[in-house]
């Protein structure tokens, strides 16, 4: 189980392979990522603050949780920092186990744990020609609040 | 005790973090954000919707009502976006 902070891009395919290289039982790997919308051209960039110690922490809580809940065979999470262009890459979350119920499972739960959890805050900044008045600090969904007391919900009805 | 400010929060401060050493009778958040508020109109800016801003004692999330203890690092933001 890994958790990486870093302002570089990833390779998804090559973080696949990382987690599933030599291993003899793993039957499902599920690899999310999260994206850079575009909005048809309205984003120059999203600037993503964050607090270092507290975003390492923060994940590796959420994925300790996936791992006492799920039977995992690993579970890696790369979260990005800094400038990301419209399409780029944010975020992967990689779940592998032996049958597909758990990686699927964990790898929602550890998203919209993340989404509500992890210390990240995007900055927009708008493409010229765009409404700059718009521009500022993305603000937090209530749909992602709901999603991660739907977890909550479904552990203490013991699923 | 160190203060660490971020996104808006951090804007509105001015500061990224200060250090600062607490008056008598500051026990939990709650009385920490009414303290910070009345040492400037920056700080009245931060915390006008006080109940919003989400706060961590020593980098873990921490309610309003929570004590501070011997708490050597406390962070200020708002609702997170990451993900």
């Amino acid at each position: 189980m890994s958790v990486r902070i870093q302002p570089e891009d990833f390779d998804v395919g090559a973080e696949v392979a990382r987690l599933t290289k030599g291993a003899s039982d793993i039957g499902a790997v599920v690899a999310f990522t999260g994206l850079c919308r575009d909005e048809s051209g309205r984003l120059a960039a999203l600037e993503l603050e964050h607090y270092p110690g507290m975003a390492e922490a923060e994940i590796t809580r959420i994925t300790e949780q996936a791992e006492q809940r799920w039977p995992l065979k690993g579970l890696n999470v790369i979260h990005r920092h800094g400038r990301i262009a419209p399409g780029g890459n944010i975020v992967l979350v990689v779940a592998a186990s032996a049958h597909r119920q758990a990686a699927f499972e964990a790898a929602e739960f550890v998203m919209d744990y993340l989404k509500t959890q992890a210390p990240f805050w995007k900055k927009e900044h708008l493409a010229s020609g765009a409404a700059q008045e718009q521009a500022g600090w993305v603000e937090a969904r209530d749909e992602d609040d709901a999603a991660a007391q739907r977890w909550r919900a479904r552990h203490d009805a013991g699923q | 005790m160190k203060i660490r400010y971020f996104a808006w929060v951090r804007e509105r401060t001015g500061r990224a973090d200060e250090d600062v050493t607490l008056p008598e009778g500051i026990d939990t958040i709650a009385d920490l954000i009414g303290w910070l508020k009345t040492r400037g109109p920056e700080y009245e800016a931060a915390f006008e919707n006080g109940s919003f801003v989400r706060a961590a004692i020593d980098q873990i999330h921490a309610a309003h009502d929570t004590p501070l203890g011997g708490a050597r690092e406390i962070a200020f933001f708002p609702p997170m976006t990451g993900g």
